[in-house]
């Protein structure tokens, strides 16, 4: 952490359209940058994947692109977010975009009701009037659990492991057809096996989502990402961290050359 | 704990001393006692109950629950008109306290206000319960029985072809009591709700509202059936309750015992008919009362344990 902000090398990305940007996007808790000058491009259909150390505000940043950050009543961000060039902090719906782009948390949370209703939430709540149970059926093949659960469809989601509650929260989260995917840790919390079925998983919905990952796990982000960026934290003065953005390129240059000293060490485990 | 210095290794681990043993086991007789101590009484009072109500038990038998005449001088006693009192006036009072309560407890769990004010105002709702029953009495007499005059009227006037105001509003009866009752079990049911709906895990609403769902779609959707258990256990508390409610509802009810459909009429509860005769009921009137009593008791107790049962059944967050 030689010196501060160098922030935003970002690579030319124009092989493919940019779904989510923003343009010096500084993020506050009251009067704590949380997050400074963030500058990135995220294109579509592709696995994109946020690495960094604790507090450097990844997760900050994904909860941004989602709008979830406004349930904290400090926040407030300046710069801008955009989602196909339109920005989603000037006269934008937030239960709208949360529609257009579905988040999966940490802790595997599926709601408290039968496997069915879970999927059948977002439908039922946004006022779809589609096939519930074809709805049902493809969300979960597509996120690869229909085989396990096809004969407990009226179980408590909560019954299922913790592997499964995740994979049931991601069928949720696509049932309703977001165009985005956010994850913020989605495998911390599981045992090596179900981390693999989602990481691949993860590679097969990049097909038909945009995917935007926070990750703790470099691995996971060499083994899924085709694009990293990687966040640094610094310690401010009153023993908080303030995170920016130290690099995004593609995952393979982020892992073999990164152009930046931190990265490099991050990447290869000498710190954080 | 001294820092080891020359070799601990082979120093055996001491057992625990017999004094630390002994002083556990009787710490562990001691409570399981007062545990014990408790259900005994429960029990104990039970029994005491069903003995002294044995006269009363053996002359009118079930009979004594359909039947409504209460005359000590021909020795004739029936409940039907005190059980019907004590549900109904319950029923009227869970009917306006569930709404006002659980929506009284959305918006204090909710962030429509600033914490500090929500605090303030939950407190209060809680400061409700801490008012005496004879105090919420003497405001009835006093206040709401003259403030209910031209309500009662207009109701029995333009709606008293509706037997429920089939009688002139005389004062004292069901409806200023079941208000009453009202007032009093809202602090049980705003306070358990409340309680269950803060108690979720926000990953739950951040869920829902990930999902595009509104504030309303996760509140009725998501939030409410999850605390669902946790409201019906408190709407059971409040109904034990309202049933068992004495000074209060003794005071505002009218204290007659025959039956009247209208909500406008003086009607009696189990609670309140005991209240009102102990202190000059002779001898198969005080079983006829320990009767009531009983059938009291166990309508309680069936609350409390339908209460449990369902807090147990879908509590899946404990």
């Amino acid at each position: 952490m030689e010196h501060t902000a160098q922030h935003t090398d970002v690579p030319a990305l124009r092989d493919t359209e940019t779904v989510i940007a923003t343009e010096q996007l500084n993020v506050y808790y009251g009067d704590f940058l949380a997050l400074r000058n963030v500058n990135m491009a995220i294109p579509e259909r592709k696995v994109t994947a946020l690495i960094g150390p604790s507090g450097c505000g990844k997760s900050t940043l994904i909860r941004c692109f989602n709008r979830l950050n406004d349930l904290i009543d400090s926040f407030h961000l300046d710069g801008r977010v955009t989602y196909y060039g339109q920005d989603l902090y000037q006269d934008v719906d937030a239960v709208q975009v949360r529609r257009r782009i579905g988040m999966v948390f940490q802790q595997p949370n599926p709601f408290p009701k039968s496997i069915y209703d879970n999927i059948a939430f977002g439908a039922r709540a946004t006022g779809l009037t589609t096939d519930l149970d074809e709805l049902v059926e493809r969300s979960l093949k597509r996120s690869a659990l229909w085989e396990e659960v096809k004969d407990k469809l009226k179980t408590n989601g909560l019954s299922l492991s913790g592997g499964q509650q995740q994979r049931l929260c991601i069928a949720r989260a696509i049932s309703t057809e977001p165009d985005v995917v956010l994850m913020d840790e989605p495998c911390s919390s599981l045992d090596p096996l179900s981390t693999l079925k989602i990481e691949s998983l993860i590679r097969e919905l990049a097909e038909e989502y945009t995917i935007i990952i926070v990750t703790h796990n470099m691995q996971q982000a060499a083994r899924m990402a085709d694009y990293t960026a990687f966040f640094n934290a610094e310690a401010t003065e009153d023993g908080k961290r303030s995170g920016y953005l130290v690099e995004f390129a593609p995952t393979r240059k982020i892992f073999d050359q990164p152009a930046q000293e931190a990265t490099r060490n991050y990447v290869n485990g000498q710190f954080g | 704990m001294t820092s080891s210095t020359s070799g601990p290794k082979g120093k055996p681990i001491e057992a625990r001393s017999q004094r630390s043993q002994w002083s556990d086991r009787s710490f562990t007789w001691l409570t399981r006692l007062m545990a014990f101590g408790v259900a005994a009484v429960l029990v104990f009072i039970g029994v005491q109950v069903a003995i002294d109500a044995m006269p009363a038990i053996r002359r009118y038998g079930l009979e004594f629950l359909v039947t409504s005449s209460w005359n000590p001088v021909d020795d004739a006693y029936g409940a039907l008109p005190v059980i019907y009192g004590t549900l109904v006036s319950s029923f009227i009072a869970l009917l306006l306290a569930v709404p006002i309560g659980v929506g009284t407890a959305l918006f204090l769990s909710e962030d429509f206000l600033p914490r500090p004010v929500r605090t303030v105002l939950s407190f209060m709702v809680e400061m409700l319960a801490a008012i005496p029953s004879v105090v919420y009495g003497i405001w009835g007499i006093f206040v709401l029985i003259p403030f209910l005059g031209p309500i009662g009227d207009w109701l029995h006037q333009n709606l008293g072809w509706i037997p429920l105001f089939g009688t002139a509003y005389l004062g004292p009866g069901m409806l200023p009591a079941a208000l009453v009752l009202t007032v009093m079990i809202l602090p049980i049911i705003t306070a358990i709700a409340r309680d269950s709906l803060i108690s979720l895990p926000p990953a739950l609403r951040q869920a829902a509202l990930g999902m595009g769902a509104t504030r309303w779609t996760a509140i009725f959707r998501v939030l409410i059936p999850a605390a669902f258990s946790g409201i019906v256990g408190g709407i059971m508390l409040a109904l034990g309750r309202a049933m068992g409610e004495t000074m209060a509802v003794t005071m505002l009810i009218g204290n007659s015992n025959d039956l009247n459909i209208s909500i406008l009429a003086p009607a009696n509860t189990v609670a309140s008919l005991l209240a009102n005769q102990f202190a000059e009921a002779g001898d198969l009137q005080i079983a006829a009362l320990m009767y009531a009593g009983l059938v009291l008791f166990g309508l309680t107790l069936v609350v409390n344990i339908l209460a449990e049962m369902i807090v147990q059944r879908v509590n899946v967050y404990k």
